[in-house]
């Protein structure tokens, strides 16, 4: 652990403009800046994460750490920077997780088998419900930061995984393939190293995109039911 | 005779790519295991590119700076994707989108090209349903559709204001399939740092993993540029604050010739700066013209008392405002093109009727919205004499439904409800049009080298309509480069696998490796972004919304004198053989010196003004389009095609003639 002091902060500053004050000091000092991740600062790409006083992505609710602001701070307080924490997330560098585990879970089966070649149905052929369309883009918002598991005692990746087989489980286009994909993307989820889910539900709340706990439950039954056809 | 062939088929314009295709060379699929490709960029165009290129049988392998594929910074775009699907009945047709698209890029743009985008258009959005990307629908199950900026159709599908992280997280599903299979080996934290050529021809790659810092060199049998746009050449703008020039600019300097670098989109609605600490800026999307209305106060009085905290937006009544493009454009309204709005705004704001502190804000209101859809709620659910409490209420339910995540996404920055006060919004700078310059098959001028997506030129001419990049993008990666470049790997099927212990590779990695030892052993007193602060500054001012002479001679000269100075005196700490920010950072940076003085220099060769790109030397002096832009189509319907030359000051231009069989050049009136 390394304390800092940074000056200069206005409230209307996002944290990671203070990192980058905080960087620029540092820099200025001829010390080695902190490294972190982040890129598109407009809370969609899912790169930054951030442990920020206990709590992923900050205190603010529904918000990454790039639109997390410093008006949530008050002038002289002390904040505590970690990493995200999971066996599944090694640590790089500094704040700098490896969330690859995430993108294998997603190899395993977070697809539909369609070829990409233009000669698909017209997108029309195959009306949807709204509410199943409404609902599947609900879960389809995740953007994988991987904040579910980093607030999570157990380290565990259900809502995330939960969210990617539901998106594909509620449109018919994901229906046919809906068996093998929750298998295999849970079994890849438990050969990372990830915890298992025991109803906490730190990850809803922490989830910046408000991804639902319903996702967790729609994906035990998928998997219940895929099992008991075997 | 130039040397640039765009090998547009012959033909007529409608039939073009259907025949183009069917005489096409293809390779057989037991020869596509033998042929390797690179692609570099994993948005919308490169991953589309190398999903469909796996599935085809080459053997590819993706580079991205970002940990993950699905990170690229296609995910930010939030409005909508355009296609001639014609669902909603009104009108639309694949040759109304090719004209609105040649149009609205101000007649700039190749019209082979834009022709046979339309005529793919339709196939996005059938593919992208398959693929299980969530596009919002009506009530009926069927895809429902809005409106952008510079049409008067509705053909925009649209994931909330999430369209692109939809469309590119359903590029990357299919690239999980390749993954899967083999036929993808993604290369994330890595960085392009430069290509190979062998023989004159693309061979491969110098990439950095930016975790251990190690140089790799990587062989192919040709090179896929995807790597986006140059809009952070701005430091400022909308792009991601890793999203650089550094592909398409080694590329250049290696060859290929970069295409009109003064086109870029400055878009209209932007969240604006609150101070010297900003890092980039917030777009909100242009599907928010759909019902917001922009305004500033008719009174200077008003602007005053307002900027000093005095009145509020919502104290001034209908009288006292200034809808100022609704006004000036009765025909579109709040729905003129990009350029042309953003435009209108800088005029407001430089005549002083700015409504923020900085005196650059000006309105973006929902109220007329908010009542229109309430009055309408109440009808469908037979509420009679509603109370303006009740309407507000239902109206904003709507809004709410339509907008919800760019309105929370406003007040978490803004910290202002934009429910109750309108928005406040100012351009900033969003797309580049301009381009590493490639051919009807997306090549570059370097025979192997491709270049797709933003990192083109050809397509939206001097400007870019709404809507349109998801388009081009997932058009070139799904539906153009998987079969033009069969045309060259058919001659490739006898190479073999390409070495890479050869003098080529031991050169190219050579100058990379010094190119890092004088960074990291150079001990300087400035850090990279009091550069970038810099240049985006001079560009702003000089190259911005309205550009003159002087300013841009100017603007050449102070970014050479940066350059030098940046060479003496950048500081980068840390070491080379590690995670190392302030590193990576430090060569994009050094690319973005030289690309600025370039564009600097085609903005002044431009003696027009045309699109984003406004000379203050070239508006109508009369008539009903007094003030607004003048094209010169006599002399300059051409693209400028910039060969490098050792630096920026020396590029030889190389034009391509524009013609246009199809449309009528004309004045683009939006009134």
């Amino acid at each position: 652990m390394v304390d800092y002091k940074v000056t200069d902060i206005s409230e209307h500053m996002s944290f990671l403009e203070m990192m980058d004050v905080l960087n620029e000091q540092l820099i200025n000092k001829g010390e080695e800046p902190v490294a972190f991740d982040h890129d598109c600062r407009e809370g969609i790409c899912g790169m930054c994460s951030m442990y920020i006083n206990g709590e992923a992505h900050g205190p603010d609710r529904g918000v990454t750490t790039c639109q997390l602001h410093m008006r949530m701070f008050k002038d002289g307080d002390t904040i505590t920077i970690e990493p995200f924490r999971a066996k599944a997330f090694p640590v790089i560098k500094d704040l700098v997780v490896d969330r690859s585990s995430f993108d294998r879970i997603q190899h395993a089966g977070g697809y539909i088998s369609v070829n990409t070649s233009g000669n698909t149905q017209d997108a029309n052929a195959i009306p949807i419900s709204k509410y199943a369309a409404d609902e599947a883009m609900d879960a389809a918002t995740c953007i994988g930061c991987g904040a579910c598991v980093a607030s999570c005692k157990n380290a565990s990746a259900m809502l995330f995984v939960g969210a990617k087989v539901s998106q594909y489980a509620l449109l018919p286009q994901g229906r046919i393939e809906a068996v093998d994909r929750v298998k295999n993307m849970v079994a890849q989820m438990d050969l990372e190293g990830f915890g298992n889910c025991t109803n906490t539900g730190a990850c809803e709340i922490e989830c910046p995109k408000g991804i639902s706990l319903e996702n967790i439950a729609r994906m035990n039954r998928e998997y219940l039911s895929a099992h008991i056809k075997d | 005779m130039s040397v640039l062939d765009s090998k547009v088929p012959k033909g007529p314009l409608k039939t073009k790519w259907t025949d183009y295709k069917d005489h096409i060379n293809l390779v057989n699929p037991a020869n596509k295991r033998n042929i390797d490709i690179i692609v570099v960029g994993t948005g919308l165009a490169g991953g589309s590119a190398a999903a469909t290129l796996a599935e085809l049988g080459y053997n590819v392998k993706t580079f991205c700076y970002q940990d993950s594929p699905r990170r690229a910074h296609s995910i930010a775009a939030q409005g909508g994707i355009n296609a001639a699907k014609n669902y909603q009945g009104d009108g639309d047709s694949v040759y109304r989108l090719f004209y609105d698209t040649v149009k609205g890029g101000d007649y700039r743009s190749r019209e082979a090209n834009v022709y046979r985008l339309a005529e793919v258009s339709a196939n996005i959005i059938d593919q992208c349903v398959a693929q299980g990307v969530p596009f919002a629908r009506d009530y009926g199950g069927l895809l429902d559709n809005r409106s952008f900026g510079g049409v008067l159709v509705s053909r925009t599908f649209y994931a909330k204001g999430q369209t692109g992280q939809q469309l590119l997280l359903g590029a990357y599903s299919a690239m999980n399939r390749q993954i899967a299979r083999g036929k993808i080996v993604p290369y994330n934290r890595h960085e392009m740092l430069d290509v190979v050529k062998v023989d004159g021809k693309a061979r491969g790659i110098i990439a950095r993993n930016l975790v251990t810092g190690e140089l790799e060199r990587h062989s192919a049998h040709a090179v896929v540029i995807a790597s986006g746009g140059y809009g952070n050449l701005y430091f400022l703008s909308t792009n991601a604050m890793g999203s650089n020039a550094t592909a398409a600019w080694k590329i250049h300097k290696k060859g290929a010739f970069f295409a009109n670098p003064c086109y870029t989109q400055i878009h209209p609605t932007c969240i604006p700066r609150s101070g010297d600490y900003q890092s980039k800026l917030t777009l909100m999307s242009e599907s928010l013209r759909n019902d917001g209305r922009i305004w500033v106060p008719k009174n200077i009085e008003d602007v005053k008392a307002i900027r000093e905290g005095r009145k509020k937006p919502t104290d001034l009544s209908e009288d006292e405002r200034d809808y100022y493009l609704e006004r000036r454009y009765p025909a579109f309204g709040n729905l003129v093109p990009r350029d042309v709005a953003s435009r209108a705004a800088k005029e407001r704001c430089d005549a002083g009727y700015g409504v923020n502190a900085t005196g650059e804000a000006v309105y973006l209101d929902f109220a007329s919205a908010i009542e229109r859809y309430g009055k309408e709620q109440a009808k469908i659910h037979n509420i009679q004499n509603p109370s303006a409490a009740k309407i507000y209420e239902l109206g904003k339910a709507i809004i709410e439904a339509k907008y919800g995540n760019l309105f929370q996404m406003y007040e978490k920055i803004v910290d202002e409800n934009p429910y109750e006060t309108p928005m406040m919004i100012y351009p900033a700078v969003h797309y580049t049009m301009g381009g590493i310059w490639v051919d009807y098959n997306l090549m570059t001028t370097i025979p192997g080298c491709y270049a797709i997506g933003e990192a083109n030129f050809s397509d939206h001419g001097a400007n870019r309509l709404g809507a349109s990049a998801l388009m081009q993008g997932l058009a070139d990666g799904y539906f153009v480069l998987p079969y033009t470049i069969g045309d060259y790997l058919s001659n490739e099927i006898r190479t073999g696998k390409i070495p890479t212990d050869t003098p080529e590779f031991d050169e190219a990695e050579k100058s990379v490796q010094d190119k890092i030892d004088f960074f990291i052993s150079n001990n300087g007193k400035h850090s990279v972004d009091y550069y970038h602060k810099k240049l985006g500054k001079i560009m702003w001012d000089k190259c911005g919304m309205s550009r003159n002479e002087k300013g841009l001679k100017e603007a050449a000269s102070e970014i050479r004198e940066l350059r030098e100075d940046f060479y003496k005196n950048v500081s980068v700490p840390g070491s080379a053989n590690e995670l190392n920010s302030e590193l990576e950072k430090a060569g994009r940076v050094a690319d973005f010196l030289e690309l600025g003085e370039l564009f600097a220099k085609d903005a002044l060769l431009r003696e027009e003004s045309c699109g984003g790109h406004f000379r203050e030397e070239s508006v109508e002096l009369e008539g009903e389009q007094k003030g607004e832009a003048k094209r010169n189509d006599a002399e300059f319907a051409y693209v400028a095609a910039w060969e490098y030359k050792g630096d920026p000051s020396e590029a030889v231009l190389h034009k391509e003639q524009l013609e246009f069989n199809e449309i009528e050049l004309k004045q683009r009136s939006y009134k």
